[in-house]
């Protein structure tokens, strides 16, 4: 394996730095929201993980149909990098998502559109992983892989307008509000200029992830094909 | 929520909420790392047993 290129270790010193700037920014910068409290702050992380996995879950649809057309393995490499920290960010999202609901809502959890998509999307990529734990063949797998992701591509773009198109609690901070929106709040400057710090630096913090998860999914991929090699 | 006069004192769920937040980066960030190292070691091991072939 090729040592890591000077641009990724650069990428991950950044990565780490806007990480550390953008809690700070979240915890510290912002202004306390005057009826939520405190736990208003969870939302600068909430929407930011939120942001970079649905953009994940598009790129691994796209990437599947790449795959699909070119037959290409790396594409399947990359997608499966796409899936796997779209996953943890998405689980990360719902997580912040609950602890918000239940002083402001006064309950953890409720069916409501965006949070019911919320939790589809996030199992529809549990189960892409498990799809391909139950396939041997690697070219099979990464086919029924791609075709799988571009179905669930789908979830992504209906999870982020469920709260625009259908009648919803989740409060839209960005853009028209909801008439029945409970916890909706008007961003300040400071308020803003966090949210959007956050918004940055969690793509930086994606793309970075994704390049180093794209390098260990080639590794694995040679490990596949030397074990094969030596067996014989 | 119409009625409240002061800000109420959420900040445990904020703890909470950002706990979590850095807790599953870190479990991911050790297992990316701990799975790279594996998969390194094993590189090597049959990079040398295909040459001694």
């Amino acid at each position: 394996m090729q040592a890591k290129p000077l641009a990724l270790k650069i990428l991950d010193i950044t990565a780490v730095l806007l990480f550390a700037v953008g809690a700070y920014m979240a915890l510290v910068y912002a202004p306390t929201e005057a009826v939520m409290g405190q736990v208003q702050r969870v939302f600068y992380f909430h929407v930011a993980t939120a942001w970079v996995a649905l953009l994940g879950f598009i790129a691994a649809g796209v990437t599947g149909v790449i795959y699909l057309v070119t037959k290409n393995m790396k594409w399947d490499i990359v997608e499966v990098a796409a899936v796997e920290i779209s996953l943890v960010f998405f689980f990360i999202t719902i997580v912040l998502g609950s602890i918000w609901a239940r002083p402001i809502w006064n309950t953890w959890w409720t069916w409501d559109p965006r949070l019911t998509t919320a939790a589809v999307t996030e199992l529809i990529y549990i189960a892409y992983f498990m799809l391909r734990q139950g396939i041997e063949d690697p070219d099979r797998r990464a086919r029924f892989g791609a075709v799988y992701t571009l179905v669930g591509a789908v979830s992504a773009p209906i999870t982020f307008f469920a709260i625009r198109l259908f009648r919803t609690i989740h409060p839209v901070v960005i853009g028209s509000p909801s008439a029945e929106a409970q916890g909706g709040f008007s961003m300040t400057a400071d308020m803003r200029t966090a949210f959007f710090f956050n918004l940055f630096a969690f793509t930086v913090i994606f793309v970075s992830f994704f390049w180093n998860r794209i390098r260990m999914g080639q590794m694995q991929a040679r490990v596949e094909q030397l074990k094969l090699k030596v067996m014989q | 929520m119409f009625f409240q006069e002061t800000t109420p004192d959420t900040s445990g769920y904020m703890i909470a909420g950002y706990a979590i937040a850095f807790i599953v980066m870190a479990i991911y960030l050790a297992s990316f790392v701990i799975r790279n190292r594996n998969l390194q070691r094993d590189l090597e091991t049959l990079e040398s047993m295909d040459k001694e072939k």
